[in-house]
C-alpha cells in the first residue's frame, strides 16, 4: 500500500527540512517540494483508494508498537478512509497554496527558513492528526498542531502582542486539551482500546444502544469535545482566536482559518457513532455551534481591523460545522469544513494581500477605494465573500444551506438552533459586503504620500486565483442535490457515517419543494445582509457613526467583543495570578516545598560536619579504627556463630 | 609424635598482636613497616600451620604453602613501593615520625 511512502515522504522531507537553512531557495524547494510532494501522494492515495472493495476500507498500517502497559497498548498506526480523503486534500492542498503564497508574503522575513521550518513541521503534525487510526495518534497530532501554531502566533516574538497571543491560545487550548486527555482515558477504561476501529467495533457488536440519561458514553462524547471546543475556539474558549491574528497572514490563513481548528469538528465527526448514542452530547455540540455561529458574527460586525473580522468569521463558520455536527448532519458538517478551508483560506490570503499592499496596515478605517489599485485581490476576495455569505452557485451556498437545512428537518432538528444559525447567516453576509465595501469601495481614507499601494506578486496572486476556482466551484459535489439529484459529497462519506445514521430517529422525508424554498430564504439571507451593508457603508459616509451613536452602548458592548477578555481576566486569571502569588510561591514553594529541599541539605551539612572530624589526617588513628572495627566485628560474628550452637 | 596445631596457632597470635600493638603505637615508620611484615608472617605461619594440620598420610595438603607465596609475593610488592614512599618523605620532611604526615584530612 501506499501509506508507508506517504508517512515516510512526509516525515523524512519535515526532517530536511528543519536542517534547511543555507540559502532561501533551498528553503523554497525543500519547503514547497515537501508539501507538493505529500499533495501529490496524497492525490495518489485517493486514486488507489477508489478502486479499492468497500469492505477493505478503512485501510489501516502498523508501523510499530509504540507503548504497551498492562492491558493499554497503542500502536503508531495510519488509517485512511473516506473522511480522511477528504481531509487530506484540503490540508495538503490548502497548505501547498498558502506555501506558495508564503514565499512572496514573507520574503523579506530575515528569520524565512524559520517560519517555512515550522509550516512544514505543522503540516506534518496535521497530517498526523488526520491519519492516525487511534485517538492517541490524533492526540499527538492535535498537541503537536498546537505547539506549531504557538510557534507560529508568536512568530514576531520581539513583538510582546505577539507571544503573549501565542501564550495566550496555547494555554486556553490546554484546558481544552485536558478533558481531551481524560476523555481518552475514560475510552480506553470502557473499550479496552484506543483504536478507531476497535471502539467501533465494541460499538456496533455489544450492540450499545442509545444512551438518553447521562452515562459513561455522555460522559466521553462531551469531553472529547471539551477538546474539540478549545482546538476549534468555540464558546467559551474562543478567545485565543481573534489573538492569534498577531501571526503572519498566511499563518491565520492556514492554521487558524483553513485546517487546525478544523480538527475539532474532525474528531466529532470522526467520534460519530459515539456521539450518536448520546443525544445529549449531540444537542450540546448543536447548542455550542449555533450560539457561537450567532454570537461570533455579532461581534464580528463591528471589529475594524480586517484580520479580526476574519477571525470572528471563522470562528462563527465553525460554529457552523459543529451545528451540522450536533444535529446529525456529519457529512454536511465535513462539506461546510472543506468548502470553508477553501474560502476562508482565500479570505486570510487576499487579506494578506491588502495588508502587504497598504504595507502592514490592518485597519480597514484606513484603507477604502482601493478596488482600482489591486484589481486581483479584490476580485478574489469578492468570489470568497459570496462563497462564505452563501450566494449561489459559490461554494459557501451549498455548505451552509445543508447545515441550515438540516437543522430544520434533520433527525436532531431543532427551530431555535436553525434560526440562530439564520440569523448568523444573515449577519455573516453582513459583516463580510461591510469588509468588502470599507476595503476596497467608497473614499479614499489613507495618505497616498505615505503609503505606496501596489499588487502584490504573482507568486501570491497564483495562489489566490487558484482558492477562487475553488470556492466556485467546490461546492458542486452537492450540486444535484437541488433538483433532486445525488450530492456526490454526502455518497463518498457515506460509509464513515452510517453507523450512526442508522441509530438516528427516523423522520419523514421532508418535501423536495420545502428545501428548494429554505435554500431560497438562505440565499434571501446573504441577499439581504449584502443589501444592509450597502445602505450602510457606501451611501452617506457619516452614516455608520451616526449609527453607531444611535445603538450606543449595544455598539460598545460589541466592539468591546462582550468584554469576555476582560471577565475572564477578573474571573480567572486574577484569583489564579494571586493564588500563585501568595500561596504557591510564598507559602508553599517558599516554605514548603523549599524548606523540605533546604531541610535536608542542612541536616546532611551538620551530620558531616560531625563526622568529619574523625578524618584526622593521623594514620595511626586510622589503623586504631581499623582494628576496633575488626575486633567488633570478629565479636559480633562469634556471637552470632555462639547463639546458633 | 607432631606438635599441636593450637601452638603454632598461640604463637601466630601472639606475633600478629605484637605486630598490631607496634603498628599503633610506633611512629616511627620503618618501625610501622617492621610491623605490617611481622603481621603478614604472622597470617603466613597460621597458613602453613592450617595447611599441615589437614595433611592426612595418604595426602598432602599444599593450598596454605600456595597463599603463603602469595603473600610473600605482595609484601615484597608492598615493601618497594612503600620504602619507595618512605624515602621520599625522608627527603621532604626530614622526619621519620608518622605523626607529621597529616595532610591527608578535612
Amino acid at each position: 500500500m501506499l501509506l508507508p511512502l506517504l508517512g515516510s515522504a512526509v516525515n523524512g522531507l519535515v526532517g530536511a527540512s528543519i536542517r534547511e537553512r543555507w540559502s532561501k531557495s533551498a528553503v523554497n524547494a525543500t519547503a514547497i517540494g515537501s508539501v507538493a510532494l505529500s499533495f501529490i501522494c496524497v492525490c495518489e492515495a485517493v486514486r488507489e483508494f477508489s478502486q479499492l472493495a468497500a469492505d477493505q476500507i478503512p485501510v489501516i498500517h502498523s508501523y510499530f508498537t509504540w507503548m504497551v502497559a498492562g492491558p493499554f497498548r497503542a500502536d503508531f498506526s495510519l488509517q485512511v478512509d473516506q473522511l480522511t480523503i477528504v481531509m487530506l486534500l484540503v490540508v495538503t492542498g490548502v497548505g501547498l497554496l498558502v506555501h506558495i503564497f508564503s514565499i512572496g508574503y514573507m520574503a523579506h522575513d530575515p528569520s524565512y527558513y524559520r517560519f517555512f521550518c515550522y509550516l512544514n513541521l505543522f503540516v506534518f503534525f496535521m497530517l498526523t492528526l488526520v491519519l492516525g487510526s487511534n485517538l492517541l495518534v490524533t492526540f499527538v497530532g492535535w498537541e503537536g498542531v498546537g505547539l506549531c501554531s504557538y510557534l507560529l502566533i508568536g512568530f514576531w516574538f520581539l513583538k510582546k502582542s505577539a507571544t503573549d497571543a501565542g501564550k495566550k491560545a496555547f494555554i486556553t487550548t490546554r484546558i481544552g486539551d485536558m478533558g481531551f486527555m481524560v476523555g481518552i482515558l475514560l475510552v480506553f477504561a470502557t473499550f479496552h482500546t484506543v483504536e478507531y476501529a476497535g471502539i467501533f467495533q465494541t460499538l456496533a457488536q455489544n450492540n450499545t444502544p442509545v444512551e438518553n440519561h447521562f452515562g459513561v458514553i455522555t460522559a466521553i462524547c462531551l469531553l472529547l469535545f471539551a477538546g474539540a471546543i478549545g482546538k476549534s475556539a468555540q464558546l467559551p474558549l474562543y478567545v485565543w482566536l481573534p489573538d492569534a491574528m498577531e501571526g503572519p497572514t498566511p499563518v491565520s490563513a492556514l492554521i487558524h482559518a483553513a485546517t487546525m481548528v478544523t480538527a475539532g469538528v474532525y474528531i466529532v465527526a470522526r467520534m460519530n457513532p459515539l456521539f450518536a448514542r448520546s443525544p445529549i452530547a449531540m444537542l450540546v455540540v448543536a447548542i455550542v455551534g449555533a450560539v457561537t455561529a450567532f454570537y461570533a458574527a455579532t461581534i464580528g460586525m463591528a471589529q475594524t481591523d480586517i484580520k479580526k473580522v476574519l477571525a470572528y468569521s471563522t470562528i462563527s463558520q465553525l460554529g457552523y460545522m459543529f451545528l451540522a455536527c450536533g444535529v446529525g448532519a456529519y457529512t454536511a458538517g465535513i462539506f461546510h469544513l472543506m468548502t470553508h478551508a477553501f474560502f476562508k483560506g482565500l479570505l486570510f490570503l487576499a487579506a494578506g494581500s491588502v495588508i502587504h499592499a497598504m504595507g502592514g496596515e490592518q485597519d480597514m478605517l484606513k484603507m477604502g477605494g482601493l478596488w482600482k489599485k489591486i484589481p486581483v485581490t479584490a476580485w478574489t476576495m469578492l468570489i470568497a465573500t459570496l462563497a462564505i455569505a452563501g450566494i449561489p452557485p459559490f461554494a459557501g451556498f451549498f455548505s451552509k444551506d445543508e447545515i441550515l437545512w438540516a437543522a430544520y428537518s434533520g433527525p436532531y432538528a431543532n427551530k431555535a438552533l436553525w434560526a440562530l444559525a439564520f440569523a448568523g447567516a444573515l449577519l455573516t453576509s453582513f459583516y463580510m459586503f461591510r469588509l468588502i465595501f470599507l476595503t476596497f469601495f467608497g473614499r479614499q481614507r489613507y495618505d497616498e504620500h505615505h503609503v505606496h499601494v501596489h499588487e502584490s506578486p504573482w507568486i501570491m496572486l497564483a495562489p489566490l486565483c487558484v482558492l477562487a476556482l475553488l470556492s466556485t466551484v467546490g461546492g458542486w459535489f452537492a450540486a444535484p442535490k437541488l433538483w433532486d439529484g445525488p450530492d456526490y459529497f454526502a455518497n463518498f462519506l457515506k460509509p464513515v457515517f452510517s453507523g450512526s445514521t442508522a441509530l438516528a430517529p427516523q423522520i419523514l422525508e421532508p418535501a423536495h419543494a420545502l428545501e428548494l424554498y429554505f435554500s431560497g430564504f438562505a440565499v434571501l439571507a446573504g441577499v439581504i445582509g449584502l443589501a444592509i451593508a450597502w445602505f450602510i457603508y457606501l451611501g452617506d459616509p457619516e452614516r455608520p457613526k451616526r449609527l453607531a451613536k444611535s445603538l450606543g452602548g449595544l455598539y460598545k458592548l460589541v466592539y468591546g467583543k462582550y468584554f469576555v477578555d476582560e471577565i475572564y481576566g477578573a474571573l480567572i486569571i486574577k484569583p489564579l495570578i494571586w493564588g500563585s502569588e501568595h500561596i504557591l510561591w510564598h507559602v508553599v514553594d517558599e516554605g514548603m516545598i523549599d524548606g523540605t529541599v533546604n531541610g535536608a541539605a542542612d541536616a546532611a551539612r551538620a551530620a558531616g560536619g560531625q563526622a568529619r572530624k574523625l578524618q584526622s589526617g593521623n594514620a595511626r588513628s586510622y589503623a586504631t579504627w581499623v582494628i576496633i572495627g575488626a575486633v567488633g566485628f570478629t565479636a559480633l560474628l562469634l556471637g552470632i556463630l555462639g547463639m546458633r550452637h | 609424635m607432631s606438635i599441636p596445631v593450637s601452638y603454632y596457632l598461640a604463637l601466630s597470635g601472639v606475633l600478629f598482636g605484637l605486630g598490631v600493638v607496634a603498628f599503633v603505637f610506633k611512629r616511627n615508620i620503618i618501625t610501622i613497616f617492621m610491623a605490617i611484615e611481622l603481621m603478614l608472617n604472622a597470617v603466613n605461619l597460621a597458613f602453613v600451620a592450617f595447611s599441615r594440620a589437614h595433611s592426612t598420610a595418604g595426602h598432602v595438603a599444599l593450598d596454605g604453602q600456595v597463599f603463603v607465596f602469595f603473600v610473600i609475593v605482595v609484601a615484597a610488592a608492598e615493601a618497594a613501593v612503600g620504602l619507595a614512599i618512605v624515602l621520599a618523605l625522608a627527603h621532604t620532611r626530614q622526619s621519620l615520625n608518622v605523626d607529621r604526615v597529616n595532610l591527608l584530612k578535612f
